[in-house]
């Protein structure tokens, strides 16, 4: 109770812009406007101050969250803190939340934007409950943020006056057991974390054995720090520089245009503690895209494979689905999508409410938990956060009179409805429509390769239209090649070529067809990197560029350019031509000689509406301009479906 | 997870003649004062698996490991403890207990594996690829001869060597040729079709199976039930599978697919080849995918099924006490290199009682209720319990179970010494192996023998 108090004071207190520190009377309110406070020991001491006073130990790793977004999106008078960022969170790519976002929160969030606020007061409670008490330390960091360097300053001043002495003895008193750091010694706990875990390679690795147990560790740490955090602190700076000065460049580069994805390193490092998988240290990685989660690569699997039987509450089916993500098995979002949707179906089935729950809420954070680790393999696409969406607002319509049964045959009957409705029925339509547009002689150029525009060339080739087509590649995924392949077995005449030659096959060219991941609001289209280049030049050469895409892939966010949201591919990828190994001259380079290279290996771009004449859906053809009538008017429809 | 752990704890070892006996089957063979046995169930219990079923060979053999897990993990695991007939290979125990197998996929481990490889990761790969087999494979230890150097000990880790001949496909995932030790000697045959698929084949020889699988059930129990001569898992089933993963009978890939379209109407049948289709594409294809398409590229009639590996990286440790050579090599490592394999109840109980100037070097594990006399000598060897070590006694390299005493002035290099064996005085051993309860009288000296009570 005491929390949901707290959550009603945390959104109305962000507006105000000052507080005083040390008072115990403003604790819940003054405290929440500690984002916008400029100095990092004023923020401090609030932090630690306000703590004692909320029952629940601040989970270090929210903190930030809430800090992060209240900067970026200081919007007075918004009634919900969940309603900040522009979207529901449910999509990784544009949630703040990212991998530290536990699921609750995140189911939080979307239940609030989805306003079904009745059914939900246990999320509300919970997710307020972290606001609170995180919003202090979110002040606290996005000012170390601001200023780097003034870290040390907290670092040093903080052990030493008497009043940290109260402050630790307060929050003693009202949380013995744990949370006595203050939190300039949990901020130098952390920077000596991150010094030490820079500073060996092997150590990374060790951390991400413990992350089995990550809560363990800020606890035990605190006590060695308390007694000289100075000390400890000039230790790892030292350490820092000594052995890798590039970290403390970055560090100091890397100022924080606060609404990017991932760009607070400590949410970073707090994510490596709370996730299943440890993550690869992020090393030459190009700077405008250091925000952007670092892939996971094939290192992960071997440790994720090891921890099989360990995370017995994900389920088998979800974890087979995860493995294929990360090792890149499975690919491509339509099909992404039905595997998760056919693995969320499995493990409904094998569900069963414990004792003293109901089925609604526990089956939705449980649903979370799957996300949040298929999140860790691979960020998700937008089209899975449209069914994943989906599937929430399902199980929270579930009528409560239902038997568990019967709750989860209508959850998998729904899900199977989304599966044929909204994937195999809008392909379907789409075929159509698209192959309408393919007359006989005809040259039709697609780029990558496309579930639906493999169904809309080999349809149209059996219904006996005449047509060629081009097959534009790029590495490193080379896709098309399986694409030719399929479309040359099933007797298409094909030309096959890679994308820098592409001006020169845009001649004779008269349609180009584009799959895409997503499309945004404002018609721009998210699809694998390449595409935009396509477009543009068919563009240049005056063809019509033709979008085929099923609706539950559309999105209501307005995105401009492909930088704030990517993802990251395997740079070795990009590095390593596979069975070349003539070409491979980056092979031996030196430690040092590798210091100076930076590889990029992004997966989508995104195309402008401008170079789009139209988009192919289940809804009929399209213009870009009318992706936001679909969105608005369908939106509501597909989620009651 | 949707796994059941079989645990072929195996019975009487004629490899291991001397040491294992009636009183002492093999499981229960103690490996650094700790039965080889406890070394599985660690590493499983670690995985998180506590379900398992534990099979022994022989009536007797299965009462006495019962007893023992009972007593050892008495409320940490459920064991299920199933005697089958000696005898009867690992094929045939797992015939024996098949009606126990219920879940959708199977792990099946030997009992004698000393290994640090999570089993989880072989679980994964295996449900990655949803094969129909996957095996763990290892780098073949380096049975690095003694320090006392017993020629016959590289004699050994040569034969080691071309023990398994093992083919992969160059992305090291399938398993498209094993061949085990009797076959080596005649030719090679590999299958023609699988060699046309893959296009290319990694033949390796530094890679051994660790005797660690997963199986999908409906697969296994059908080998099992229609190849009724199949003895053993290594030698019989697994090749079997690997032969015939290309043309592999309907039998085997009777999958649920076939079931749920039998029952379901036409139009979600289409649907859900749709969605197959779809989701297939996604998928890179292996080369069984490429080979079961017809050339026309619909998907075809021939049946596969995939056999995967699990490749242990070279850093784990990884051995099979299927030899007294190995069981001497995993007793060195296990108390050097490879010393985090202790379980923790396996650590030194009150120190044993030593005499003036009795040294005991590193790498070397003292039971609790030992006594040693004076100026005692041990190095790199392991000690049981309650041993009575007379004065003037050298131990190196040597394993001395519990309850043995040794008399004054004797040497002991390289040797297994059983439990309840009595060494009088001056007895000089070398590379000897003694059965349980034998005494060998003062003075005499035995050079790389083996020594048992006769059979009454």
């Amino acid at each position: 109770m005491d929390a949901r108090r707290m959550s009603r004071a945390v959104p109305r207190v962000r507006q105000v812009g000052f507080f005083t520190p040390n008072t115990p009377v403003q604790q819940p309110r003054p405290q929440s406007a500690a984002p916008s406070s400029e100095s990092p020991p004023l923020s401090d001491s609030p932090a630690s101050n306000s703590l004692s006073p909320v029952m629940i130990p601040p989970p270090r790793h929210l903190s930030d969250n809430l800090g992060g977004r209240t900067a970026a999106v200081p919007v007075p008078g918004r009634e919900n803190s969940g309603e900040l960022p522009t979207v529901g969170s449910y999509n990784p790519s544009e949630s703040v939340l990212w991998l530290d976002s536990p699921p609750r929160s995140r189911i939080g969030d979307e239940e609030l934007s989805e306003g079904a606020e009745s059914s939900l007061g246990w999320y509300r409670r919970s997710s307020s409950a972290k606001f609170a008490s995180s919003l202090p330390s979110g002040g606290f960091n996005l000012s170390t943020v601001k200023h780097p360097e003034s870290v040390a300053a907290v670092e040093a001043k903080n052990p030493l006056p008497g009043k940290s002495e109260a402050q630790k003895e307060q929050a003693s008193s009202s949380k013995p057991l744990k949370a006595k750091t203050t939190k300039a010694e949990r901020r130098a706990l952390q920077e000596s974390q991150r010094a030490a875990k820079a500073a060996s390679k092997a150590e990374a690795n060790k951390s991400g054995t413990a992350g089995g147990a990550p809560s363990s560790k800020p606890m035990k740490q605190p006590p060695l720090k308390k007694d000289g955090p100075p000390v400890a602190s000039s230790i790892a700076a030292s350490e820092r520089i000594g052995v890798d000065r590039s970290v403390e460049k970055e560090r100091k580069k890397d100022l924080p245009p606060p609404r990017k994805q991932f760009d607070d390193e400590s949410r970073g490092g707090r994510a490596k503690r709370r996730s299943v998988l440890n993550q690869p240290e992020a090393r030459n990685r190009v700077e405008l895209f250091r925000h952007l989660p670092p892939h996971k690569n094939g290192t992960q699997l071997p440790y994720l494979q090891s921890k099989f039987f360990e995370l017995h509450e994900k389920h088998p089916a979800v974890y087979k689905v995860g493995l294929q993500y990360l090792a890149g098995d499975l690919s491509g979002g339509n099909a992404r999508c039905i595997a998760m949707l056919q693995a969320f179906q499995e493990a409904i089935r094998d569900y069963s409410t414990p004792p003293e729950k109901t089925l609604t809420r526990d089956l939705t954070s449980k649903i979370g938990g799957f996300v949040s680790f298929l999140i860790e393999c691979r960020p998700l696409s937008m089209s899975m956060g449209n069914a994943i969406r989906f599937l929430k607002s399902r199980i929270a319509r579930l009528p409560l009179t239902l038997s568990e049964s019967e709750a989860k045959t209508t959850l998998c009957s729904d899900i199977d409805r989304f599966i044929n409705e909204k994937i195999v029925l809008a392909d379907k339509v789409i075929l159509r429509h698209a192959a309408a547009k393919i007359r006989d002689g005809d040259v039709l150029l697609t780029y990558g390769s496309s579930c639906v525009v493999e169904m809309i060339l080999l349809y149209a080739h059996e219904l006996g239209k005449q047509f060629r087509v081009v097959v534009v590649d790029s590495h490193p995924m080379l896709e098309g090649q399986k694409l030719l392949r399929r479309l040359v077995v099933k007797g298409l005449s094909c030309i096959y070529t890679q994308l820098n030659a592409i001006s020169y096959v845009m001649h004779e060219v008269t349609r180009v067809f584009l799959g895409a991941s997503s499309i945004f609001s404002n018609g721009t289209v998210y699809s694998m990197v390449g595409t935009a280049s396509v477009a543009m030049v068919a563009h240049a050469f005056r063809v019509p560029v033709l979008v085929c895409c099923e609706a539950y892939k559309f999105h209501e966010r307005v995105q401009l350019d492909s930088i704030c949201f990517n993802e990251l591919g395997d740079p070795d990828a990009i590095s390593k031509v596979p069975g070349r190994v003539d070409v491979n001259f980056l092979d031996n380079l030196t430690d040092k000689q590798k210091e100076n290279l930076e590889l990029l290996n992004l997966k989508y771009d995104a195309t402008p509406s401008d170079y789009i004449s139209v988009i192919v859906t289940d809804y009929g053809m399209i213009p870009p301009t009318s992706v936001p009538v679909i969105v608005r008017e369908y939106r509501k429809e597909y989620l009651l479906i | 997870m949707d796994f059941q752990v079989v645990v072929l704890a195996g019975g009487n070892s004629k490899n291991l003649t001397p040491l294992v006996s009636k009183e002492l089957p093999k499981p229960l063979l103690p490996v650094a004062n700790c039965p080889v046995l406890n070394y599985v169930l660690h590493q499983l219990e670690q995985s998180n698996l506590k379900d398992l079923i534990v099979v022994v060979e022989g009536e007797d053999a299965a009462l006495l490991v019962g007893a023992w897990i009972s007593g050892t993990f008495i409320d940490r695991l459920h064991v299920e403890i199933a005697a089958v007939p000696e005898d009867i290979g690992t094929a045939g125990a797992l015939r024996a207990i098949s009606h126990h197998l219920t879940a959708k996929d199977i792990l099946v481990v030997s009992g004698d594996l000393v290994s640090d490889v999570p089993p989880g990761a072989l679980a994964a790969t295996h449900r990655r690829h949803d094969a129909a087999v996957t095996t763990m494979l290892c780098s073949i230890p380096v049975s690095g001869p003694l320090e006392s150097g017993s020629s016959g000990g590289k004699d050994k880790a040569k034969k080691l060597g071309r023990y398994n001949i093992i083919g992969l496909d160059p992305s090291k995932q399938f398993l498209l040729h094993i061949a085990t030790g009797a076959e080596i000697e005649k030719d090679a045959r590999i299958s023609k079709r699988i060699l046309h698929a893959v296009g290319q084949m990694e033949m390796r020889s530094d890679l051994m199976d660790a005797h660690m699988y997963a199986f999908k059930r409906s697969v296994l129990q059908e080998v099992l039930d229609v190849k009724d001569t199949f003895q053993s898992l290594k030698e019989d089933v697994l090749p079997y599978l690997v032969r015939s993963q290309l043309k592999s009978e309907a039998l085997l890939n009777r999958t649920p697919q076939g079931e749920e379209n039998s029952n379901e109407k036409v139009s979600s049948q289409n649907n859900q080849a749709f969605i197959s289709r779809i989701l297939a594409n996604a998928s890179t294809p292996s080369f069984h995918g490429i080979y079961s398409e017809n050339p026309d590229g619909s998907s075809s009639t021939r049946k596969t099924h995939k056999c995967c590996v699990y490749i242990a990286s070279s850093s784990s440790y990884c051995v099979r006490l299927n030899s007294i050579q190995a069981f001497m090599d995993i007793n060195r490592d296990v108390t050097g290199d490879a010393d985090h394999l202790l379980s923790p109840n396996n650590i030194i109980g009150p120190s044993p009682k030593l005499g003036t100037k009795t040294t005991v070097g590193p790498n070397c594990r003292l039971g609790e209720g030992s006594e040693m006399g004076d100026k005692c000598q041990v190095k790199r060897s392991i000690i049981g319990r309650h041993c009575r070590i007379g004065s003037h006694v050298k131990v190196v390299n040597s394993v001395v179970m519990n309850h043995v005493t040794i008399g004054d002035g004797c040497i002991i290099q390289g040797s297994v010494i059983c439990s309840n064996v009595q060494l009088q005085e001056r007895v000089e051993l070398k590379d000897c192996q003694v059965g349980a309860g034998f005494v060998v009288t003062a003075g005499s000296e035995y050079k790389a023998e083996s020594l048992a009570k006769k059979e009454k």
